[in-house]
């Protein structure tokens, strides 16, 4: 187990590095004219030069990048070329944000897409099962964007129950700032829920198909207990990793959705430095969400080894 | 020389028909089992084939401003109504379906194309080229996939060749583990030790003992890589991401359509039902493809 | 008379598959009284785990039962609800299944397992529950019953898995019927044996009625008073064990009793032609008629009856009179064998091709010396990596194979037999240690070697399932050797894959099947002709009957040894199974954790002195003879551990164990008298002393 968890914590350190470096070089080496996205089209030449020495692009690649990568872990991110201010600051209001909308959407769509993967998967074939793994089908297939533009239009313009923007002052509280993230986490919510409850379903009917049902059956217990003594245990687990990896969509539906409500979160804050091209707010945005990402997968694994006896005790 | 030729058609004559027998028995059973699946995919057939041959029978250009038809609603004249420019929307979204279908056709194929030949080959070597590539691997899928198309579009230049890159990107890892995985089952299988004891090339252990395996799943994985796709893109669009205007381009038409929601609701509608349509169908045909890949395993 | 426990009257059960109804079981009768154990022997196909789930009231989903009814101490259990089934499951009727581990909740401790039980059942508080699900460990003889209880099912060997289900079933103390679903089939012989034990002593104590359902026969023979036999579905002779192994009536039986290798017995053995009917083509008359020597016309218009033939003794066959006064002989004799066989393969192609190689005159085709394979690498940063920690699989093992002889090979799983192979043929890479294959050295992967040796040496699986690519057809895989390995044309290779199909007696058109249109046995044949396509001097068998029923297993020990003694191939034939072994192989080798313990001549292999775990190997073989009595040398349950025990590896569960010696001291090498090799600290003459007074 020890090693296991030393495994894991290994691989966490060794992804983000290597997903570090590779953002890194995307942004770095790729055709990209920093000296004009920060200095303008009619730059001097010596300007440029001059730009170039204060952010240390003549170094060498690996120079740079060791130089990047110290000044991150120490927290100097770096300054936007567009805001021109320090990034670390900026990103981690926006990514605080964000985390806010997405543990409301979480909250929102993980009871109940268990809950019904779990229906639907332990009445495979009937009628339930049937319409949900249509709807669940339909409801992954909607981009957040529509989903986001019909909830506007419907629940917040037509009825007027919710208000349509989702722009928090930053001195809201939470009970304040609620019903603004209700719209947008609903959104988030939606392809999130489907996701979880069809891979549950899936994991409750491998389970179901597995002997040792039967062997719990034939002795006599009844069906609610072989359901919720033998068979759970053993298919929500894979709901944890499950459940992980929808966190990555999350993030990408996010920086949609952000967009659609004119919310102030990280991801409306990539696309933003997307198009200024500044390149140290991008890297500094894609790093902390990748390391957030991974650091729910890490939570994840050891989860699961936690709560499975074949890996604990091994 | 005509003897062979007939013998050769004697002998695959029979496995012909078989085939053919089967694939329509597990066609019904699915017609029985999922209609839903089966609707996806011809559903699917037809927005290709519309695609394809739908703008030489739409009467507008998909760009040609008319001011005077502007914000018409649905009519004969316009099925689908005009936009904000008079622009008809049904020739927009059949030139936009157009462009959806090259870019994300494109994109899967060649993920596809190289996640199959890189999967194969780490599969069936393995050792430490294997480690290595996972490595890789996981580094990549640790970047949510909109992250790194935004990553990427910031470095490239925001156009459609970098989506279409970027989709590459995204995709090979994904394809390349499930072929993989795929691979390292098969390649345990008694079938492919007696290739190898009898010094078969490594090109006709992969591709002639290998690849027949792997060909269904690998249906599956393309069909659900190309709905994705084709959501991404979509969200890009909105986003008003690597799109040209004024080419139709079905995300960015949602999102201009907002402001004018009040005033021609259909502006926002038929391009979004456009997109979820397209969207299901795939997902509903990957899950098709999905339960015959089951059939064929449980027979 | 007493109502039995169990009466099954007339059952048919049929499954619905794409909307039709196939027959699984069809009309069987039998009655099962307390303190009786009933066998029910068929081989795949044969409808024996639908009747297994039909009694236990369990079917799955697309099974119904179309007629006929059972009866469980006089209740009407096809007619019982949900609930009266889910208060007598586990408490008046329990069931061990096949595959232990499987079977066992992976997330829950053995002794909730078995607690619960008695809990579901209210035979016991909680807290009562525990100790007797200990004290239940205890019975089902596992050592440290309290440390079990708290594991894990993945920590227990495949015995303790067994014997932790077992303790399941016999948990509850009004069990009154007990049913067995091939409850060894999974495990090693010697295992099997120590399970079998295991039954036949709580037998004695429960009085429930047991229903034992196996493939094996010689299990029945020693487990069971009475025994049906079911042949695709249907009952074909259902008598006292005794009569029906001295005095079987029905053709199937006969054949099937004819067709297990017995050990010290080398005449052939009669196969039985054809396969087991499908569910969707049963035939309309006598279901055996297609298969059997003894067919008449009306066999296969009339379904027979089952006839009451003696008392107690039925069978459903035209013809049983005749079998019963001896009139009617159909078993083959040893010659009438040999000659049936060897017809098939005049003047081929394939004959010729391999006469032209007959010039090369190495008397010994394989020698190995000190071969070690290790699995696994020793480094810090694998370890932490995660991979598994090495483990050699062959430690140190030497042998020689002369021309046109077979080797056997025995050992059971685990043992490194397999690995041992595949590090010869190359898709292991050896550790070290040298292998000549006619005197040319076998070094690296088979991509590295030369043609010819790829050509002299060839492999047959174990599994028929996975040993032909299902995506491509017999031609295909056929032809692929004939071409690479021997350069032929493609039209050569098309006859003489025709040739080699003929040579393991398949039509020629199966050329154009794929593996799914073929029966296990027949897949089999085409693995077998693909392995001589490339005229090898050396065959590895690995396990290669080890998947089949008995009567298609006969068939290919058959064919092996014909083809051996045509084309003059050596064979290193590896099994578990020390009789099929003793039927094929000139020379006999047992293997035991990588290493080899005793080697020798297979005409004298039977006799005292053996190596203690040979010995116990041999005890443990259950004989298709209820007369038999069972010699109880048994092994405890090995435990799940891979490191290698000190000194001799077989100590931990040696029956001779003589002390201090055998946990310091690697034996030597010992030869008696017929000149067989043993590694032992015990000297012959002692160790022959110790079996004989034992075994007699």
């Amino acid at each position: 187990m020890i090693a296991y968890i030393f495994r894991r914590v290994l691989f966490f350190g060794l992804t983000l590095l290597l997903t570090s470096l590779m953002v890194f070089a995307a942004v770095r080496l790729l055709p990209g004219d920093v000296e004009t996205a920060v200095l303008g089209r009619g730059a001097e030449p010596a300007a440029r030069a001059a730009l170039r020495q204060e952010l240390g692009l003549d170094l060498p690649f690996f120079v740079q990048y060791a130089n990047w990568l110290s000044g991150f872990l120490r927290g100097d991110w770096g300054k936007s070329y567009a805001i021109k201010a320090p990034i670390m600051p900026l990103v981690l209001e926006r990514l605080g944000n964000s985390l806010r909308l997405a543990l409301v959407a979480m909250l929102i769509a993980i009871p109940p897409a268990v809950l019904l993967g779990l229906l639907a998967g332990l009445n495979e074939g009937k009628p339930f099962d049937t319409a949900f793994s249509l709807i669940s089908l339909v409801l992954v297939g909607i981009p957040e964007f529509v989903m986001g533009i019909i909830l506007i239009n419907v629940v917040a313009l037509e009825w007027k129950l919710l208000p349509p923007s989702a722009s928090v002052p930053p001195d809201a509280s939470f009970g304040e700032a609620l019903p603004r993230l209700i719209l947008p986490s609903l959104t988030a919510a939606a392809v999130l829920l489907a996701y979880i409850g069809r891979m549950t379903r899936v994991g409750v009917i491998a389970e179901l198909r597995r002997t040792y049902v039967r062997t719990a059956v034939l002795k006599g217990l009844p069906w609610r207990q072989v359901v919720f003594k033998h068979v759970l245990r053993n298919a929500l687990l894979p709901t944890i990793t499950v459940i992980a990896i929808s966190i990555g969509w999350l993030i990408s539906g996010l920086v949609v959705i952000e967009n659609v409500f004119a919310y102030p979160g990280l991801g409306r804050l990539m696309v933003f430095a997307i198009q200024q091209r500044d390149l140290p707010l991008i890297l500094g945005g894609v790093m902390i969400s990748v390391t957030v990402f991974a650091l729910a997968n890490l939570v994840a694994d050891l989860l699961y080894a936690a709560l499975n006896p074949r890996i604990r005790l091994s | 020389m005509r003897a062979t030729t007939r013998l050769s058609a004697a002998r695959s004559t029979p496995t012909l028909r078989l085939n053919l027998t089967r694939r329509g028995r597990l066609l019904r059973r699915l017609w029985h089992d999922a209609p839903f699946s089966v609707i996806g995919g011809i559903g699917v057939l037809l927005f290709l084939i519309v695609a394809l041959i739908g703008p030489y029978l739409t009467p507008y250009h998909p760009t040609a401003n008319s001011l005077p038809d502007r914000n018409q609603p649905p009519s004969l004249v316009h099925p689908f109504g005009t936009d904000n420019f008079g622009r008809d929307i049904l020739s927009r979204i059949i030139h936009g379906g157009r462009n959806i279908f090259a870019l994300t056709g494109t994109a899967t194929l060649i993920a596809v194309g190289l996640g199959l030949v890189i999967g194969l080959h780490v599969g069936y070597l393995g050792g430490w080229l294997d480690q290595i590539v996972m490595r890789l691997i996981d580094a990549l899928l640790a970047l949510p996939a909109l992250l790194l198309t935004l990553v990427l579009l910031g470095a490239l230049g925001n156009s459609r060749f970098t989506v279409l890159v970027a989709i590459v990107i995204l995709y090979v890892p994904i394809v390349t583990r499930v072929v993989r995985s795929v691979v390292l089952d098969v390649k345990t299988k008694a079938y492919i030790e007696a290739a190898e004891i009898s010094g078969e090339s490594r090109f006709h252990i992969l591709f002639r003992e290998i690849l027949p395996a792997v060909l269904p799943t690998l249906a599956v994985e393309g069909a659900l890589r190309f709905s994705y796709a084709i959501f991404l893109v979509a969200s890009l669009g909105f986003l008003g991401l690597g799109v040209a205007r004024p080419e139709p381009d079905w995300g960015l038409m949602v999102s201009e359509a907002r402001d004018w929601y009040a005033l021609s609701p259909h502006m926002l509608f038929f391009p979004s039902a456009a997109i979820v349509a397209l969207v299901v169908c795939v997902n509903l045909m990957a899950d098709g493809l999905r339960r015959l890949l089951e059939y064929s395993e449980v027979d | 008379m007493q109502t039995p426990i169990l009466s099954i009257e007339h059952l048919t059960v049929a499954y619905r598959l794409q909307g039709e109804w196939f027959e699984a079981v069809c009309d069987i009768s039998l009655n099962v009284d307390a303190a009786q154990t009933y066998g029910i022997v068929g081989e795949s196909g044969s409808g024996k785990s639908t009747l297994v789930q039909a009694v236990m009231g369990y079917l799955s989903a697309n099974g119904a039962v179309q007629q006929g009814a059972i009866y469980f101490e006089g209740e009407d259990w096809l007619r019982a609800s949900r609930q009266r089934r889910e208060q007598l499951w586990g408490a008046r009727l329990s069931m061990v299944p096949q595959d232990p581990l499987s079977a066992l909740n992976p997330a829950l401790t053995i002794g909730e397992q078995i607690a619960e039980i008695l809990v579901c059942h209210r035979y016991a508080s909680r807290r009562a529950a525990q100790a007797r699900a200990i004290e239940m460990l205890r019975r089902v003889k596992l050592p440290d019953p309290e440390g079990i209880a708290r594991r894990y099912p993945h920590q227990l060997s495949g015995g303790q898995q067994q014997r932790a289900l077992i303790a399941m079933a016999l948990a509850s103390p009004e069990l009154r019927l007990l049913v067995l679903d091939e409850p060894t089939t999974s495990l090693d012989v010697t295992t099997e044996a120590a399970i079998l034990d295991l039954f036949a002593e709580l037998q004695d104590n429960h009085r429930a009625a047991t229903l034992f359902v196996t493939h094996n026969l010689g299990v029945v023979a020693r487990m069971c008073q009475r025994v049906a036999v079911l042949y695709a579905g249907e009952i074909m002779e259902d008598a006292p064990t005794e009569a029906l192994y001295s005095a079987a009536l029905h053709p199937y039986t006969r054949l099937l009793l004819r067709a297990v290798p017995r050990i010290g017995d080398s005449a052939p053995l009669q196969a039985i032609a054809g396969r087991i009917p499908s569910l969707r083509q049963r035939p309309s008359g006598c279901v055996f008629a297609p298969r059997c020597p003894a067919a008449l016309e009306r066999c296969h218009v009339h379904k027979p009856a089952l006839e009451r033939a003696d008392d107690g003794h039925l069978v459903r066959c035209h013809r049983w009179r005749e079998i019963a006064e001896g009139a009617l002989r159909f078993e083959e004799t040893a010659a009438e064998l040999r000659r049936h066989e060897m017809r098939h393969v005049e003047d081929s192609l394939f004959d010729h091709l391999f006469s032209a190689k007959q010039s090369s005159t190495q008397t010994t085709v394989m020698r190995a010396e000190h071969v070690r394979v290790r699995y696994g690498v020793h480094s810090a940063l694998s370890r932490l990596l995660g991979t598994k920690p090495p483990f050699r699989a062959v430690d140190d093992v030497s042998m020689r194979i002369p021309r046109g002889k077979t080797l056997g090979l025995v050992g059971e799983s685990g043992s490194g037999k397999t690995t041992l192979a595949r590090s010869l043929i190359g898709l292991v890479a050896m550790e070290s240690g040298e292998a000549h294959l006619l005197d040319v050295p076998l070094r690296g992967t088979p991509r590295q070697r030369a043609k010819a040796t790829l050509k002299a040496m060839q492999m047959i699986f174990q599994h028929p399932e996975e040993s032909l690519n299902p995506y491509r057809t017999i031609g295909q895989t056929l032809r692929r050797p004939l071409v690479t390995l021997l350069g032929m044309s493609r039209a050569e290779a098309d006859r003489a894959a025709a040739d080699l199909l003929r040579a393991v007696n398949l039509p020629a058109d199966y050329l154009s099947r794929f593996p799914s249109e073929l029966s296990g046995g027949e897949k089999q044949r085409v693995a077998i002709a693909r392995a001589f396509a490339a005229q090898p001097a050396l065959i590895l068998c690995d396990e290669p009957v080890s998947s089949l029923d008995v009567s298609v297993q006969a068939a290919i020990l058959n064919l092996l040894a014909q083809l051996q003694a045509q084309y003059d191939v050596a064979y290193l034939f590896i099994s578990h199974d020390l009789a099929v072994v003793g039927y094929l192989a000139d020379y006999i080798a047992v293997i035991y954790r990588g290493q080899l313990v005793e080697r020798g001549a297979a005409q004298s292999f039977f006799a005292p002195p053996h190596h203690p775990y040979t010995e116990a190997l041999i005890a443990s073989i259950p004989l298709p003879d209820p007369k038999a009595k069972a010699r109880r040398v048994r092994l405890p349950d090995d435990q799940p551990s891979s490191v290698v025990p000190s000194g001799c590896r077989f100590h931990p569960r040696c029956p001779r164990y003589l002390g201090e010696i055998c946990r310091t001291h690697e034996p030597p090498w010992q030869r008696d008298q017929q000149g067989r090799f043993y590694r032992c600290h015990i000297p012959p003459h002692e160790l022959a002393a110790l079996q004989t007074e034992n075994g007699a």
